[in-house]
């Protein structure tokens, strides 16, 4: 197999661990004020991603900068492109960053209530952006002979993209559902898991009708249909583990689904990396937009060294805090006035 | 102003403001790992509360220093995409290893660290803060690699039918001799900057609660400073071989921090130069004889060349043009540099004097001290990256490509401006809520602890956000 080839599989597996991962702790950002209808629900819902978030958040650092690395030109026509599509991400992720940290640190409600705030519409933002990114890289956006974007936000908010947006929402938001009734217990698990089947009939729906458009319009290959008629199977299957509640068969069924979603949207691209809409001779290619064979072979051997071990000690870290956790978990008193913890 | 200007005040900014959580981030991982390690291995219950006490502010500090460093690494694309497509072969590198071997690291275990104290068994909690602690290191080594390549580039081959630079030796890269007098500079500023921070904390709580907790500040404080010292005669040490190494590789860097017009053997160092309108001779100096010469080349009696021959070498070399950074700023940032890292050694001296012999000081001027320590390094990194960068312009990659050459064609002034103000409000709001939730910690003091064994899962987690 051509390295290139590696590369671009590299990329995909790289947006598959952040959306699968990601994906739940958007969904959890997106659903605290839905199911926690109180403070410490509110903190039951914040502390079962607490641990594992940023980690999450290191698939997106380390996607950026293995295209940059492996497809500089993919990466450069990709992010000046979308510039202000991905400034919105950037501020959304900063002050749910930073919220996770900060909400606990001071006994007021007003205080809370802001970073909660904070929390909802970043992690609904970015889960609606990257849903309309990606439709607008599988639809092809106007590219210039010389590589760059030559079109402007406007042409990135089409119907087909930003199905795209609602399909990622709502996946995302199924997704965090299912893993919160994996996760916690009590009150908050029943109303999650009854949650997951409501929103996920949506998901499937959105997800059918934006696969199913992609096929139609943008992408062609068997390889492709198949793997978005086994995206769906996968959601499918997890909305029924979930309705007879299953939950960890349920949070694999809607882990796959996405995984196979943004699959799906790799297999229809290649050899494509970014096909331009102005001229298929402008397209960027896994051929015209990659590094030299020298890059890519000294990033191969770090990737297969380094993968592993990533793969291993974050998997050890789930299974650190693999408990599910309640009311019951949460310390009585409010953050903010026991310094103590932590 | 034009997209370019804005581009290079948007990446100057968020830089900076980066690069103050940085420092406090990779240090203070490390105080905080040796303060639980002290507290592992000696059951004293001090270290156990000082750990969670620095390991408080450590935590709000590195919210911040994640949350802004996203923003850099998107940034070349959005709106450095020529220079990405240009350099990307090797400067793309060191980037996706960062990721992929630190932030993993860094943030995996910081998550095991925070939520672990009832979950992990005592020393293999303690392992797992060290291990962030190692992967703030690994980061610092990949993204200085890729730094030290904009400012000497080397391992690679202009390819002209591709118009960009093409990896040939990768080892080259990451051994660059830049590279190799950077990571200790920069990481020895790191552990002073974390060393002032613990020290000036430390001696604030002394003096103004000299009744709480005052055996364990007293060792804090004793930490801290000794870190300042130690880490300060690093960055001195480090700093001088990094002197000769650019004069080597960008002798123009290093005659504009000296506004130094004219070849002269042997150079005297300037403490005070002001330069004509015109930017390319002095009016008025005070210099120390031959210093310059020693600190350039390690010879008293040494040439070292001025800027204006610099500029008639490089015409000749790369065509017409105006070679010359900005002086002014290369000159006094870095004077302030060295000024304010040396201020904070001289602080931290005074500390561990004045608290020597279980000393307990009062002193309104070493209060006023103790507030001043912690900003000393913040600044004094600040001006060293702001000369560091701004004395390679106009080059964006010294001696291939002008920073003009590398902004995205594509991006408006608009957008640009957007962002920049966008950040900026961001950025200063952060800043505030930052400071704000620091300074409520300092004044909670140290906190009680709980005994936190493993393996109970009925009681309440140990930490909880």
């Amino acid at each position: 197999m051509e390295l290139t080839t590696v590369w671009f599989i590299l990329i995909a597996v790289l947006w598959v661990g952040y959306f699968v991962l990601e994906g739940f702790d958007f969904g959890v950002g997106i659903l605290l004020p839905v199911l926690g209808r109180n403070e410490r629900e509110r903190r039951v819902l914040i502390n079962t991603i607490g641990p594992v978030w940023d980690g999450n958040e290191v698939w997106l650092i380390v996607a950026g900068g293995a295209t940059f690395a492996a497809f500089p030109e993919w990466y450069a026509t990709l992010f000046s492109g979308f510039y202000l599509p991905l400034l919105l991400i950037l501020v959304a992720l900063i002050l749910r960053g930073v919220a996770f940290e900060f909400r606990g640190k001071r006994d007021d409600p007003q205080w809370r209530a802001w970073w909660d705030k904070a929390i909802f519409w970043g992690s609904l933002v970015p889960a609606v952006l990257w849903g309309v990114a990606f439709g607008n890289i599988v639809r092809g956006v106007p590219i210039d002979s010389d590589l760059e974007f030559s079109g402007n936000v406007f042409d990135l908010l089409n119907p087909y993209a930003l199905l795209g947006g609602l399909t990622t929402l709502t996946l995302f938001v199924t997704h965090g559902a299912v893993f919160l009734a994996l996760k916690t217990t009590g009150d908050v698990r029943r109303r999650a898991n009854r949650l997951a089947s409501r929103i996920g009939l949506v998901a499937a729906v959105a997800a059918v009708g934006f696969l199913g458009w992609t096929l139609a319009s943008y992408v062609d290959g068997a390889d492709a249909t198949i793997l978005a008629i086994a995206a769906a199977v996968a959601l499918v299957g997890g909305l029924v583990a979930n309705r007879f509640g299953r939950e960890g068969w349920a949070f694999l069924g809607s882990a796959i689904a996405i995984g196979l979603a943004v699959i799906t949207l790799f297999a229809g691209l290649f050899p494509d990396v970014m096909p331009s809409s102005t001229n298929p001779a402008y397209s960027l290619t896994v051929h015209n937009a990659s590094s030299t064979h020298y890059t890519l072979e000294i990033m191969t051997w770090v990737a297969a060294f380094c993968t592993p071990v990533v793969l291993g000690y974050q998997a050890w870290s789930y299974w650190v805090f693999r408990r599910r956790i309640g009311v019951d978990s949460i310390p009585e008193e409010p953050a903010a006035s026991s310094a103590s913890h932590g | 102003m034009d997209a370019l200007d804005l581009a290079r005040w948007q990446f100057g900014i968020t830089t900076v403001y980066h690069f103050l959580f940085v420092p406090i981030t990779i240090g203070m991982s490390f105080l905080v790992a040796i303060m639980q390690t002290a507290w592992v291995r000696t059951g004293n219950e001090r270290w156990l509360r000082l750990t969670k006490f620095y390991g408080k502010l450590f935590l709000i500090n590195f919210a911040m220093g994640v949350v802004t460093g996203i923003v850099q690494e998107f940034q070349f694309g959005m709106n450095w995409s020529s220079y990405s497509r240009f350099v990307g072969d090797i400067f793309g590198a060191p980037l996706a290893i960062e990721g992929l071997v630190a932030f993993f690291l860094e943030s995996t275990f910081l998550g095991l660290w925070i939520f672990g104290w009832d979950r992990l068994p005592k020393r293999v909690h303690l392992a797992t803060i060290w291990l962030a602690a190692i992967g703030t290191l690994l980061s610092a080594y990949f993204i200085l690699a890729a730094n030290s390549w904009m400012q000497h580039p080397v391992g690679y081959e202009y390819n002209a039918d591709a118009g960009r630079a093409e990896l040939n030796d990768f080892l080259a890269v990451l051994t660059n001799k830049v590279a190799l007098v950077t990571v200790p500079h920069t990481i020895f500023a790191a552990f002073l900057t974390a060393g002032a921070f613990v020290a000036g904390i430390a001696m604030w709580r002394l003096i103004r609660r000299p009744d709480e907790d005052r055996e364990a500040f007293r060792s804090a404080l004793r930490l801290g400073a000794a870190t300042v010292l130690v880490a300060g005669i690093g960055t001195a040490v480090s700093g001088d071989f990094q002197a000769k190494i650019m004069t080597d590789v960008q002798p123009m860097k290093m005659a504009a921090a000296e506004a130094l017009y004219d070849d002269q053997q042997p150079a005297s160092f300037s403490i005070f130069t002001i330069g004509s309108l015109s930017g390319n001779e002095e009016v008025f100096s005070i210099r120390i004889p031959k210093l310059l010469s020693f600190l350039a080349e390690g010879d008293p009696n040494a040439e070292v060349r001025g800027i204006n021959d610099i500029q008639s070498e490089y015409e000749q070399t790369y065509g017409p043009g105006d070679y010359k950074p900005n002086i002014p700023v290369a000159y006094w940032t870095f004077r302030l540099m060295i000024g304010v890292g040396g201020l904070a050694v001289l602080v931290a001296l005074w500390m561990l004097w004045a608290t020597r012999k279980g000393r307990s000081p009062t002193s309104r001027w070493l209060l006023a001290a103790a507030v001043l320590l912690p900003f000393l390094p913040l600044l004094g990194n600040s001006f060293g990256w702001i000369f560091t960068e701004m004395g390679r312009q106009p080059w964006i990659v010294f001696g291939l490509m002008r920073t003009s050459s590398g902004v995205s064609p594509g991006t408006t002034a608009a957008e640009v401006i957007t962002s920049m103000s966008v950040f900026t409000l961001l950025y200063g709001g952060l800043a505030v809520i930052e400071v704000g939730l620091l300074l409520k910690y300092i004044r909670a003091g140290l906190p009680e602890v709980e005994p936190t064994e493993p393996g109970d899962s009925d009681r309440p987690m140990a930490f909880a956000y």
